[in-house]
Order: structure tokens, then sequence, then C-alpha cells
């Protein structure tokens, strides 16, 4: 078979999947940058910051050498600061915000400067926070990815004992299973996760599933308030001929497995064709490429000015040698012997804006065909809507109705991240975990 | 064409640009650097007996990133033998005749010393000399340097004895460690100085180190008080100059202006508030010689654009815009104005006047830009939002007079014109 394991040398794989964006390698280059920084009243980058993180004000910590203050003023905003750092697309948030964009001046390197405030305090493991005494009252969250963890943090502060309860064996959700591998190692994840945990009163219960191991009526019974941080599952199915064919892969169990396995263990086709141009099918797209892929088409159903990934993205997409083909769609996967060999496209042209206010793709009756050893599918990840169903939390479309504060239907059970927004960034999913602490602290009445 | 050639006391250089007496003119070696990256003239470091200088010397303010916006030092006068240094500069005048070479002195307060010092450097053939009474650190406790700058009797006395022997002219450095420099410089005119020369280093205590508790330049564990100059007091240095420039029996005493002179339009400034010519030290310590080209350039291409074709012509037409703050205008009334194009929504201009000035600024909330807008009627005209504004001509300060007529305080008062009633 064409798909293979092991194409590239061990130095290859080291180059390949080393940090993207390098952090300052000194205190002299920070201050550089640092120093640019105007502190801005009512700042628009902290305005553009789902967290709310005070940038002018950690930046002007740095150059005061107020390190432990500059870390602080991050973590109080977003407990996530440093994974944070590492993989939110800034430009469309803090510096896509910075006023020196007016100026046609590149904006302050904000994620840089957050990376290296924050890498400092994990690295050294201070103790920034201090938990208050229990108070006695216990709180359940299901899944440990960055909104679960974002509220343990919150509400064991306040002397809540918390447990999670996480199906996966390692905690960090898609920042761990899911983020591109050149963004943050796993090493990194665990250093993150140790540190939020820290603070002490979070135990988390590893390989344990809700709706496997036990069901919400049990959490209930046993604790004060419940909230859900389960995220989004596996990729949508393309609904056409072939998908059963071997070389089809899901991409999030793709990304999954360079998350978790060594590179040179992971099978990748010499022609890979990737569906969808989201920031999972860009990363599935480039880590292909970085694995040793000879060629990878991205597949996308509308045009550049309507693509959902950023333009930061999609340059680097380009820049790893990724084809980028606008106006398709996959129509049947082609086989031989049981194995993919090619993807048959449709071409598609524009007609007005769809519901969801991009325009509408529609066929032109010509197609196309690639050839393929590898497909990879990234066209949206599918909700846990039948647990949802089982459990009675009222969802639209597998996205978890919330009001008030990450409420949902049921008394006493509170939801946040992905599993509610359907799938964002990481930034939203720390937030919803904050604001969803506070609420559980409110209807806790402490 | 423009002509910037200065003669100063018929001293004449290709340029209005000394070096002032410190490290950069201590010796032939970077003397010959300095007039071989162009350098008008220099005034060499300052003569007399042999000292003996401390290891850590220097220490500097840094602000927002930018390094020795003042620098501070505890170095005393040339600590080479005399003989040397009268050699070299023997050597230095002759190999470069078109150059300016002063040579600076400082010598114990009394006739005998510094008869004896004039003589020998004066066979040199320097074209000047510069009397150091302005070192506020080390030669002060041996009774020199700002000590006999800070007493005008002090220094009328020394000025006499070197005007006794001088054959060239006589530049008297003042020092800014005064209330007013005006007493010892009318002092030392009336003794026969031919010109001035201000200021030299500002007493000051630079900092402490935190880790340590030991306060900048850290000699041993220990520090002493140093001397400030640099960008920080330039405001302070063009305040003394004019108080100079403005006094009846003074004004025609040429003064060489010294203090935080970095560019061509600091040395205008000196120049617009009557200096002859200037002195740099400072700028040339943090950049080397080759600052010149920019500093005889951006002059050359200024008085070009002005229509002045020698440096008298611009010389001091500044000085009779300062007066007493009781004859100002007070029917002269400016407003600020914010140009929406340019604004970049940093705020600075709304926080500044809302929490520092005279809430004069409003805020329109946006996402993720906010829009600010002057409040007219409340705006007093004070400038803090044009100066905090980091975007060039954004914030511009419109007139809008209170009325036709010149109001001073003291009309003011006479007519009984109402205050602010809030
Ligand atoms: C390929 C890919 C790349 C991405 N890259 C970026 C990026 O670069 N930058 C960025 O900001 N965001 C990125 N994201 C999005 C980001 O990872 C998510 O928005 C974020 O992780 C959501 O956090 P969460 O806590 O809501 O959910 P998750 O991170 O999905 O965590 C949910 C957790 O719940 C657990 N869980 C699920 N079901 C159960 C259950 N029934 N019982 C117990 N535990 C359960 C899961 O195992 C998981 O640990 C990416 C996503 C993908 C898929
Ligand atoms: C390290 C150092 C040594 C100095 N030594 C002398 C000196 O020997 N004689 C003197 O008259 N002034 C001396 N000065 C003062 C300078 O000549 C000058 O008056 C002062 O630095 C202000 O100018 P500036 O702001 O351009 O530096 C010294 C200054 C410095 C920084």
């Amino acid at each position: 078979m064409a798909i293979k394991n092991n194409i590239l040398s061990q130095e290859e794989y080291e180059h390949n999947f080393s940090d993207i964006h390098p952090p300052f390698e000194r205190l002299s280059s920070a201050l550089v940058e640092a120093n640019r920084c105007l502190f801005c009243y009512d700042a628009p980058c902290t305005n553009a910051c789902p967290t709310s993180i005070d940038v002018p004000q950690f930046i002007k910590q740095i150059v005061s050498r107020n390190e432990k203050g500059s870390a602080k003023t991050i973590f109080d905003s977003n407990i996530f600061g440093a994974g944070c750092s590492r993989v939110c697309p800034v430009e469309k948030l803090c510096e896509g915000a910075c006023v020196f964009n007016l100026l046609d001046e590149p904006p302050i390197p904000i994620a840089k400067l957050q990376r290296y405030s924050t890498e400092k305090a994990i690295a050294g493991k201070w103790d920034l926070y201090l938990r208050k005494k229990s108070i006695g009252k216990k709180v359940a969250i299901v899944g440990a990815g960055p909104a679960g963890l974002s509220c343990a943090h919150g509400l064991s502060l306040e002397g809540i004992d918390v447990t999670i309860f996480e199906k996966n064996p390692r905690g960090g959700g898609l920042m761990t299973y899911g983020v591109a591998a050149y963004k943050v190692t796993p090493e990194f994840c665990q250093d993150e996760i140790d540190w939020i945990t820290s603070i002490g009163g979070i135990e988390i219960k590893y390989n344990s599933m809700l709706g496997r191991d036990f069901t919400l009526e049990s959490l209930k019974t046993n604790y004060d308030a419940i909230f859900l941080a389960i995220g989004v599952g596996v990729t949508r199915e393309l609904d056409i001929p072939g998908e059963e064919l071997e070389g089809v892969v899901d991409a999030i169990n793709f990304i999954h497995g360079i998350r978790s396995m060594k590179y040179s263990e992971i099978q990748i086709g010499d022609k890979v064709a990737v569906i969808g141009m989201g920031m999972t099918a860009i990363d599935a797209a480039t880590q292909s490429k970085r694995l040793g892929a000879k060629e990878v088409n991205l597949i996308y159903r509308r045009t550049e000015k309507e693509k959902p990934c950023t333009d930061a993205e999609l340059e680097l997409a380009r820049l790893d040698g990724c084809n980028i083909i606008w106006l398709a769609s996959p129509a049947e996967i082609i086989g031989e012997n049981g194995k993919v060999t090619g993807i048959k496209c449709n071409k598609l042209s524009l007609v007005e804006p769809d519901s969801s206010g991009r325009a509408a793709p529609k066929l032109t009756g010509e197609t196309f065909t690639l050839s393929a050893d590898m497909i990879i599918k990234a066209t949206g990840q599918l909700p846990f809507s039948d647990l949802l169903e089982i459990e009675k939390i009222e969802h639209s479309k597998g996205k978890i109705n919330t009001f008030d504060n990450q409420k949902t239907n049921l008394s006493g059970v509170f939801a946040g991240g992905d599993c509610v927004n359907g799938g964002e960034e990481v930034v939203n999913a720390v937030q919803d975990g904050k604001i969803g602490a506070l609420s559980i602290l409110k209807y806790l009445c402490c | 064409m423009t002509n910037i050639e200065n003669n100063f006391l018929g001293i004449k250089s290709p340029n209005p640009f000394w070096l002032a007496s410190a490290p950069p003119t201590d010796k032939k070696i970077n003397v010959t650097r300095a007039f071989e990256a162009g350098w008008g003239g220099v005034v060499w470091k300052t003569l007399g007996d042999q000292v003996k200088n401390v290891s850590s010397r220097y220490a500097a303010l840094n602000h927002d990133g930018q390094r020795m916006v003042g620098l501070n030092n505890i170095e005393l006068i040339s600590d080479r033998p005399l003989e040397i240094n009268l050699k070299e500069i023997k050597e230095i005048i002759r190999e470069w005749p078109d150059r300016a070479v002063i040579a600076s002195l400082m010598a114990n307060t009394d006739r005998k010393s510094w008869h004896e010092l004039i003589k020998r450097v004066q066979d040199t053939g320097c074209h000047g000399f510069e009397l150091n009474f302005g070192c506020p650190h080390g030669m002060t406790e041996r009774g020199m340097g700002a000590v006999v700058g800070q007493d005008p009797e002090i220094a009328k006395m020394v000025v006499e004895w070197v005007m006794e022997v001088a054959q060239i002219p006589v530049i008297t450095k003042l020092t800014p460690n005064v209330h007013s420099v005006v007493p010892t410089a009318k002092a030392v005119v009336e003794a026969g100085t031919n010109g001035l020369s201000l200021i030299n280093t500002i007493q000051s205590l630079m900092g402490v180190d935190l880790d340590t508790l030991i306060p900048y330049p850290n000699v041993g564990g220990q520090t002493a008080f140093g001397g400030y100059c640099g960008p920080a007091v330039k405001p302070i240095a063009l305040k003394m100059l004019t108080t100079i420039g403005q006094n009846e029996m003074m004004k025609n005493i040429p003064v060489s202006g010294i203090g935080g002179i970095s560019t061509w339009k600091d040395a205008v400034e000196f120049m617009l508030m009557g200096a002859g010519n200037v002195q740099v030290c400072t700028a040339v310590m943090k950049h080397g010689f080759k600052i010149i080209n920019d500093l005889c350039g951006g002059l050359n291409n200024w008085m070009d654009e002005k229509g002045f074709a020698t440096l008298e012509d611009f010389r001091g037409l500044s000085l009779n815009k300062v007066t007493h703050w009781e004859a100002l205008d007070l029917n002269y009334h400016i407003v600020a104005r914010i140009d929406q194009d340019k604004c970049i929504h940093c705020g600075l201009c709304y926080i500044s006047c809302e929490d520092a000035a005279h809430q004069s600024i409003s805020i329109t909330k946006g996402i993720p830009y906010n829009k600010y807008m002057i409040k007219e009627n409340e705006c007093v005209g004070c400038n803090l939002c044009k100066l905090v504004c980091p975007v060039e001509d954004c914030i511009s300060m419109i007139e809008q007079r209170k009325g036709d007529e010149y109001l001073n305080w003291h009309e003011f008062v006479r007519r009984g014109l109402p205050l602010n009633d809030h």
C-alpha cells in the first residue's frame, strides 16, 4: 500500500515539528517589544480578548521587571494564559486589534510577550494563588479540557472541593490531543495542567466517562453542582460513496495520533486530500506535509473570502506547500482493493449568501478527480447529541443551551466550552469555565 | 547658501559644534578621530594637578526602553600626566589648523597655581581657555570646581588672577548647582572673562540597586554624589542660558551652550536662546563622533529652509519670547482638536485628560475601538492630550481667543474680571 510510516529521519521530524513561534530568548529582546506598547486606555487588545486579559498592564509589568505581577495579571483573567500564548489565533484577537495596525506598523507581539511572562511562572512553579480553606462543598466537572480545568481552578480557589471526570487517560482535552504539534508539546500541556491543579482541591479521575461509567443522576446525588465541559466529538461523516475505504481517516483521530504516538509510527499517505478549510483542516494538512506527504490538497466548498480559518493559518498551509482547491466538494472516494486511490469532486460556483451569511456554493455539473492514497475528513466536529438526549439536557443541534452565565435547563448543572459553542478556541473555553465557576459559586451561595 | 562657520571670541571653527571637556576630548587618539569625523572644535579634558580616578564611574537614567536619558559620573579632571596632555595638544593644533582647541583648566584656589598653569598651557598654542568652575564632585572637596562657581566672590578673584596672565580668550564655565547662575556670571564678567559657557553637570544621585541596596555607581559597596548630564538636563541648561542672554549687563557676552545637546534641533534651540556655539558630551559618549554628520546637515537644512545665511542671523531670536508670567496674554485661548482620520484609538488623550487634567474628552464605546472627542467648552488648552498622543499631528491645538485685545494678569485684576466658577 502507498500509505507509509517512518518516511522521514528523526532529525527531519524534529525540525518539522519544532516550535512554530519561538519564544524570546532573553529579557532584552522582550523589552524592545514591551517598550513599544503604548499602554492604551480601555485597550482594544484587551477588548478583543475573550478572557479580557489586561494586556497593557502585563506588558508594563515586564518593563518594570515585576515578573510575578505580570504573570498574575495574565492568569487572573486566563488560567491557561501560557497555553493560549501559543495556540490563540491572535491575528484575529488581541494582536489583530492592536492600534499599531492602524498605523500600518506591526502590532505588539502580545502572544510572545505573554509566553515570556507565563512560561517563567510555570517553569518556576510560582505559587501565585493560595486556595481558601475547604468550605465542605463539592462540585463535579465532566471533561478535563480547558473549560473544565478553568472552572476547576476558579472553584477550588474559593474552597470548593472539585472532582473532574475525564474519559481520556490524560487531561487537557483538545489542547493535549487536538492542537497542532508545532504549537504545544505533550510535556508542555502536562506541565500546564500540573501547575493549574497545584493549588490543591482538584482531583482528576481519568478513564471515567459520562454515559459509560456513570450518569448525571449519580453525580447529582454526590455533588452540590455539576459543570459539563465535554467538548465535541469526531468529525461528521461526508455521506458519500467510498467513505469506508482504507485510507479515509477522521482529522480528529489523525491528529490525536500525532499527539499521542511517535511521529515515525504515524501512517501518512504520499498524496493526501484534506476536506475542509477550518483550523482542523489546516492543521491536518500542514502536519501531513510535515510528516512527509509529498502532495497535500486542501479542498473547500467556497472561496478564500468565505474561508473559516484565518489568513495566517491559510498562509501557513501555503508555506508548507499545500495546494488549495477552492469551490469543490467531494462527490465520491475512489478505490481499488479496498484502498483509496483518488477522490472525485464536484466543481461549484457561489450564489447569494445562505443562512450563515456566507455565499452559498452551487453545483456546476462539472467534476474532476484527484489521485490520492489518503483522505482526511475535517468538515466540522460532531457534538455528543445522543448523550445530551439521554441526560435530558436541552441543546440546539448538539450545542448545549445555556443562559444566565452558563446555566443549563437542569438546576445545578452548568456547561461551557466547545460543548456549548460548538467548537471555538481554547480561549473561549477558558472564559466559559471562568464564568461557570463564578456562576456556580453564586448558586452555592458562597 | 548657508554658512555654518563659527566665530566664537575670534576663535574660528568650520561649524559651531565643539566637544565639551570630558572623556571624548581627553587624549590625542580620540580628538584626532573627532576631527576626522568633522567636529569643529574641542575643549580638552580639564587640566590641572594630576588626579586618581575610581573604578565604576558612570550610571545612567533609562526610561521606557530609552537608555541614557540622563548620565551621571564621578570622574575627576584629567588623570593623565600634564606633560603628555600638553604635548598632544600641541600636536593636534599643528595637525588640525582649521579647528578650535580650547584648554579647560582647574587649579588650586591661589594665584600662583593659576598663573603657573595658565602659562604652561598657553605655550601649547591653544586658542582659548575654559575655566572649570563647575565640576560638582571630587574637586569640590579640595576647594575647586563647583565650590568656586558657587561663590561669586571667589569666582571673581580667580578670574582676575587668570586675566593677569592670559593672552588668549578666556571662557568661564558655570556650574548649574546654584539657585541662579546670574550672580556668578556677573562676577566673572566684571572680573574680565571674555565669554561664558554653561552648564556643567548637576549634582545627583542616580538610583539604588534593589538587589544589593547600593546606589549607583557602585564603587566597592558605596557611591558618591555625581554630576548629571544628557538629554534630561537640556531644559535646565536652556533656562540658565536664557537668564544670561536677558541680562542687561551680560547680553553681549558670548556664551557657549552646553547641556543635553544631542541633535541639531537642540543646538538650534540653544542658539535661538543666545548661544554663540554649542558643546556636546553625553550624546557622543552614547553614539560616538559620527553624530556630527547629522548635527551639521540638519542645521544646514534648517537654515536653508528658514533663509538664514549665517549663524549670527538667528542667534538670540527667541530670547525676547520668554517673559514673566504676569505679562502673558489671558485672552489667548486654544482648544484641542482630534483628527479622527489619524486617531488610532489608543485612549491615551482621554485617560490623561480624565484622570489628570480637565475631563474635556468624551468617550464613545466601540468594539474594539472607542471614539474620543474633545468637549471644546471644557477644554482649557493645557496641551496634555497632544503631548501624550503617539500619532504625529493627530491632535492639534486650535486658537480660539477669548477676546481681541491683549489682557495680562495685572489688567485682569485691575478690571476685577471673574475667575473660574467651577
Ligand atoms: C485539530 C484542532 C486544532 C485546534 N487548534 C486550536 C488552536 O490552535 N488554538 C485554539 O485556541 N484552539 C484550537 N482548537 C480548538 C480547541 O482545542 C477547543 O476549542 C478547546 O480545546 C475546547 O475546550 P473544551 O474544554 O471545551 O473541550 P475539549 O478540549 O474538547 O475537552 C473536553 C474534554 O472532555 C472529555 N470528555 C468528552 N466526553 C466525555 C465524557 N462523556 N465523559 C468524560 N469526559 C469526556 C474529553 O476527553 C476532553 O478531555 C483546535 C481544535 C481542533 C480539533
Ligand atoms: C564623564 C564626564 C566627565 C566630565 N568631565 C568634565 C571635565 O573634566 N571638565 C568639565 O568642564 N566638564 C566635564 N564634564 C561635563 C561636560 O563637559 C558637560 O558640561 C556636561 O556633560 C553637559 O553636557 P552633555 O549633556 O552634552 O553631556 C564631564 C562630563 C562627563 C559625562
